[in-house]
């Protein structure tokens, strides 16, 4: 059974349909890739998976239990942790601090998960007590993604994590979901960059304006034609 | 000269201490909710009012005092609940209105109650007692209130800088629902904000009506203002803003209250010139002089949202 399911979701911002209905499963160890054009939808996707917003109609299910309905704060607690769209880092606390307040729901010791964060970020351990705030772009996303981390997901969300980086940082981003993958954490990813997101995915969904459109191994969408001329662009 | 200056000073950080403890809870609640609670004063002033009645019940005064503290803690509690969580989505200007609403609806349920008397505060043992110190003669609560401010502040800061909850109203002031994705329960720490503001005023309400002597519906009114004045002069969102503005206020305000004498002592004048009518007006200028020079206030954070 798949680990996350989504059914017949619905999502209504005031009078508009945001999400007109989408299925799909996130299968438990795999990299799943959502992506669309600008408004489609995916970040109200992963807003109504995290409880952010309140689903109109459909089904959520993780392991089995509907969650949706829950609050943000029971969904997390389940190990469906986000990183969401624009970091969203915490400016006014230290980047320690940060990483503390993703394990904000665990009792108990999280040194070695700092410890772990520090690991695969080595920029964060050398500026632990500087605001997040007056970190780079890059530092905030490698932080960002490290407070999720500190929760031990099971899923990990992420919008648009490459998102203004540059090329480097961003090789670096989609190397670090590889290594969370082979860690065993089950990725839902949305992106713009459609190429890179589809090189890692195992699977992938294409939204269109609140509707699933193709989906399939990111290898196929990777080669589909329609794909590549819609978000791969030409040098695809 | 010292010794002319040196009373007025003591009541004005006397005063200021009492300011700051209030000021504190405009602070917080704006910090976290970017609202400016219009009933605090009210809170303070109710504070007051239940200390009042609980003494007159015959419970000993220690007692009284620790009743008081929880009553005002969770009437702090409730306001919001009531009041404030239900329009968590609504615009600003609505939950202001809903502040302005529990203000007066407070008052009103106040002069119901003791039908618009002045109700003479119990007078607590040791506190309410004269000493002298150099040139002034004063309670004991002109001494021990800075020091209690001091101390709370203190506990305050590092509350909020060293421990989980403080963290959690951190992240929350800054980030709603960042915040929940984290798995904070935001209600729960604007509710531990509104308790801690209105416990701080319960704690100024116990000094400064000891200082004053009675209550009635309206005694909350000029306090919560100044201490409103003192929150934004110190830039509104800031702790130990809103304490030292407090104090600037306090101070001020008593040593133009004895500027004649000060004045007139020191051979600068022939006679009174009563300037000690000007002391409310200071605040009321100082506040109008920050917001046109440093809208932001003396540590105020820079981007600040238009109410
Ligand atoms: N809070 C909101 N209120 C009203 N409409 C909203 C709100 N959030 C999103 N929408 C609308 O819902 C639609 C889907 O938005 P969403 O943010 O999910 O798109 P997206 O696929 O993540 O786009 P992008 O790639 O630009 O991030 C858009 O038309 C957007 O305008
Ligand atoms: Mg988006």
């Amino acid at each position: 059974m798949s680990l996350l399911r989504v059914r017949d979701l619905r999502v209504n911002y005031g009078g508009i349909e945001a999400l007109k209905g989408i299925s799909f499963d996130v299968e438990k160890g795999q990299i799943v890739t959502l992506i669309g054009a600008n408004g489609a939808g995916k970040s109200t996707t992963l807003r109504a998976i995290s409880g952010l917003v309140p689903v109109k109609s459909g089904t959520i299910t993780y392991d089995g239990n509907v969650i949706a309905g829950q609050q943000p704060q029971q969904i997390v607690s389940q190990g469906i942790c986000m990183v969401p769209e624009g970091r969203r880092v915490f400016p006014n606390l230290t980047t320690y601090e940060n990483l503390r307040i993703g394990a904000y729901l665990r009792k108990d010791d999280i040194t070695a998960d700092v410890e772990h964060v520090y690991q695969l970020f080595p920029r964060l351990k050398e500026r632990s007590w500087q605001l997040a705030g007056t970190l780079s772009g890059g530092e905030q996303q490698m932080l960002a993604v490290g407070r999720a981390l500190m929760m031990r997901p099971k899923i990990l969300m992420m919008d648009e994590p490459s998102l203004g980086l540059a090329p480097l940082v961003i090789k670096s981003i989609f190397e670090i979901i590889q290594t969370l993958h082979d860690e065993g954490i089950t990725i839902l990813l949305v992106e713009q960059n459609a190429n890179a997101a589809l090189r890692i995915a195992d699977y992938a969904f294409v939204l269109e304006t609140g509707m699933l459109g193709m989906q399939g191994t990111g290898h196929k969408l990777l080669n589909d034609p329609g794909i590549k001329a819609a978000y791969l662009g030409s040098g695809a | 000269m010292w010794n002319t200056v040196f009373p007025y000073l003591l009541s004005g950080i006397s005063v200021g201490g009492q300011y700051a403890l209030i000021a504190i809870g405009y602070t917080l609640v704006y910090g976290i909710l970017r609202l400016i609670n219009f009933a605090h004063g009210d809170v303070f002033m109710v504070a007051g009012i239940v200390m009042v009645y609980m003494a007159a019940s015959g419970l000993p005064l220690w007692l009284c005092i620790i009743l008081d503290l929880v009553a005002t803690s969770i009437i702090g509690f409730a306001i919001e609940r009531v009041a404030y969580k239900p329009l968590r989505t609504a615009p600003r200007m609505s939950i202001m209105i809903s502040a302005i609403g529990v203000s007066y609806t407070l008052q009103n349920l106040v002069l119901y109650i003791t039908g618009g008397l002045n109700q003479i505060y119990p007078k607590i043992p040791w506190i309410s007692d004269s000493i002298k110190i150099g040139s002034a003669t004063t309670k004991v609560v002109t001494v021990v209130t800075p020091i209690l401010t001091i101390l709370l502040v203190v506990a305050l800061v590092l509350l909020i800088n060293h421990t989980k909850v403080g963290m959690a109203m951190r992240a929350v002031s800054k980030d709603f629902e960042t915040s929940q994705l984290m798995g904070i329960n935001i209600n729960g720490v604007i509710s531990v904000t509104f308790v801690i503001g209105s416990f701080l005023a319960g704690v100024g309400s116990v000094l400064y009506f000891t200082n004053y002597t009675t209550v009635i519906q309206t005694s909350g009114a000029m306090p919560g203002l100044k201490a409103f004045v003192a929150a934004v002069f110190g830039g509104i969102g800031s702790v130990p803003g809103a304490v030292i503005g407090a104090f600037i206020i306090g101070i001020a305000e008593n040593i133009i209250k004895g500027l004649d004498i000060i004045l007139f002592k020191a051979g600068l004048t022939s006679g009174p010139m009563g300037l000690a009518i000007f002391s409310d007006a200071f605040t009321f200028a100082l506040l109008i002089i920050i917001l046109a020079v440093k809208p932001t206030g003396l540590f105020g954070e820079k981007s600040i949202d238009k109410v």
